[in-house]
């Protein structure tokens, strides 16, 4: 169907009116390029807003302990209770769906009183309670050492894992961190590990001043024993937490004696909620980037259509000239079916390569200027290209189908006889 | 077209046997155009028969007409029709392109009967770089290229002077001594004397029908 000749007859078509060619092209160019970088926009705002959410799994949810607002077997409202590390056993026991669940205790706190002292320097970071997996929760890049292990857990070993936060304040340049001692609130830890966490929005300096130590070593040292501040828990991939939400919940309530409708007792955060919420506002963002896109690509394809008609028009007697040739009228349809679809393809693929530009510059100043809140790595995938391509061609064809028609509807007689 | 229908033709009954120059003439509305475009098979008779090479050219569709007016049919137009884009070259080939010949072949048969009206050196001129005679030489080589077994010529020199008109007759009684049948369409005496059998048309019907002694066109050049 392509062959040479097609295409020398197509591209002599097109050039004999460059001008004309050229603003056709423009509305279906402009239309896709639209197309793109709307869903290039969204997807940026998308990435910016999910970046909010650190890269913590977002399968999960946090589950802590309020004050019990019903009276229950003996015991008076208002009473306050604590999980303790035998619920979590529990939790994963009765519930095998659940991939990790990790007790956590905190001390201290970003912006708060000096808890920590290396030789003269002192600082206030945040201490982390906490249990092995909770790095694959909330994963962290590893710099040197290593992170809690439960050897550590088990023999309650002081040691710590230190953000890059705390190195800059405790350390000076170049000295080695790893196997000395840091002494958090009176006690020594060992530093067996300093991490990053390396895709975080927003919360950067404060993930990078926080302190990890062994949640046993935690509870010993500072009187928590076996009291839990709250869980985090994670859900395996085809199980949603948010479905698991009102039993996890219910369990907690029988084994600490709260009353089965007491709904303030115990607070959580749904993040997989809240992460599907704002991913649900996303898909409606992309479409209306299509539908609008999509509109605007229309009015450049209305646009070829009404030139192809115009250039049918006036190459009626051309037409008419090469069906007394010997031209079938199939071959005069599809040569116009197909010049419209090289205009449009071409248009587009020009459009789409613009619209890639204008991403490349938009991600380059970003780079440049640093990061801007809720906006990340303006981006299309390759899907959406195909899609914009099969838009392309689709309308190409439909662009052409009209004009292709009215170029032999003529009769040839009537069509030599037009001056 | 339209409620009115206009009866044209009126009975034409005529047989052209292969080699034959022949001259249609009439005043305008004589229906000899429409008689050309029959034979073309641009158009259809309401009624009748058509015998082409012993071929019957009836019930045709666009499909099969298109076919038969690339194998058997050159067309030469008054007002030359060739397509301005294309150079005298690819204009010569085109007939050859909707036949499916390939493209080396098709370059050298085109220059070969570029060569035969005499403008080879011409090739690769659009059409608008050359003159009326010139355009109409492209055209009748045009007409030639797919080796067609007759020439259809709707007043071929209408829109030339009388020297290029002369040219052009020239070309043509060649083309016929070469063994081709040739019809003319023409209003213009000088120029049906140059062929070798002249119909009168009138109203639709042959009034006559005449085997004339042929004037070279190469008297007056």
């Amino acid at each position: 169907m392509f062959s040479r000749d097609r295409w020398d007859e197509i591209l002599e078509a097109l050039n004999a009116n460059k001008f004309r060619t050229l603003l056709t092209a423009f509305g279906v160019f402009w239309g896709i390029t639209i197309l793109v970088l709307l869903l290039a926009l969204t997807n940026g705002l998308k990435n910016g807003v999910t970046a909010d959410f650190g890269n913590f799994a977002t399968n999960s949810m946090f589950i802590w302990t309020q004050q019990t607002s019903k009276p229950y077997k003996g015991l008076p409202k208002g009473r306050r209770f604590n999980f303790k590390l035998d619920d979590v056993a529990s939790l994963k026991n009765d519930f095998p769906q659940l991939k990790y669940v990790s007790p956590r205790n905190q001390l201290g706190g970003y912006s708060g009183a000096n808890n920590v002292i290396r030789g003269t320097k002192t600082g206030a970071f945040q201490v982390n309670g906490d249990y092995p997996e909770f790095i694959k929760q909330q994963p962290m890049d590893i710099i040197q050492g290593r992170f809690v292990s439960y050897s550590d857990i088990n023999a309650k070993r002081k040691v710590c894992v230190i953000g890059t936060g705390v190195v800059k304040g405790m350390y000076d340049k170049g000295e080695r961190a790893l196997g000395t001692y840091i002494k958090i609130n009176g006690v020594n830890f060992m530093v067996i590990g300093t991490f990053k966490v390396s895709n975080s929005q927003g919360d950067k300096e404060e993930d990078a001043n926080t302190i990890f130590v062994p949640f046993t070593a935690f509870g010993q040292a500072f009187n928590f024993a076996d009291n839990v501040g709250w869980l985090a828990v994670t859900a395996h991939d085809n199980t949603n937490i948010t479905s698991l939400k009102p039993q996890i919940i219910e369990s907690l309530k029988s084994r600490r004696k709260v009353h089965p409708e007491d709904d303030r007792a115990i607070g959580n955060f749904d993040l997989a909620e809240a992460f599907g919420r704002v991913n649900g506002l996303f898909s409606i963002l992309s479409f209306v980037g299509y539908f609008v896109g999509a509109l605007v690509l229309m009015s450049g394809i209305i646009g070829i259509s009404n030139i192809m008609l115009i250039v049918v028009k006036e190459r009626t007697k051309e037409i008419g000239v090469r069906r007394a040739l010997g031209a079938s009228p199939w071959t005069i349809k599809s040569q116009i079916l197909q010049e419209s679809l090289i205009l449009t393809i071409l248009s587009g693929m020009v459009g789409i390569s613009f619209a890639a530009a204008v991403i490349w510059g938009l991600n380059y100043a970003l780079d440049m200027n640093g990061p801007v809140e809720n906006f990340a790595n303006p981006s299309v995938s390759m899907s959406v290209v195909f899609i914009a391509l099969f838009i392309l061609v689709v309308s190409g064809l439909l662009a052409g189908l009209i004009p292709a028609n009215s170029a032999t509807k003529m009769k040839p007689v009537d069509a030599l006889r037009i001056e | 077209m339209g409620a009115n229908s206009l009866h044209v033709l009126k009975g034409i009954n005529f047989d052209v046997k292969e080699g034959e120059l022949v001259s249609i003439m009439g005043s305008s509305g004589s229906g000899k155009s429409t008689l050309l475009n029959i034979l073309g098979m641009l158009d259809e008779a309401d009624e009748g028969s058509y015998t082409l090479d012993n071929v019957p050219i009836k019930n045709l569709n666009e499909k099969i007409a298109a076919n038969y007016r690339n194998k058997f049919l050159g067309f030469i137009f008054q007002s030359f029709n060739l397509i301005n884009y294309k150079s005298a070259l690819d204009n010569v080939a085109l007939p050859l392109y909707y036949q499916g010949v390939n493209r080396k072949e098709r370059v050298e048969k085109a220059m070969y009967y570029l060569d035969k009206v005499g403008l080879a050196p011409w090739s690769h001129h659009l059409p608008n770089e050359l003159s009326g005679g010139q355009k109409q030489r492209v055209a009748i080589a045009r007409a030639l290229a797919s080796d067609p077994k007759v020439l259809l010529a709707d007043e071929p020199t209408g829109a030339l002077d009388t020297k290029t008109s002369h040219e052009v007759m020239e070309l043509i009684q060649g083309i016929n001594d070469d063994g081709k049948t040739i019809l003319i369409v023409t209003h213009e005496h000088d120029i049906a004397r140059m062929t070798k059998r002249i119909v009168n048309l009138k109203d639709g019907v042959i009034i006559d029908d005449n085997f004339v002694e042929q004037i070279r066109a190469t008297q007056y050049v």
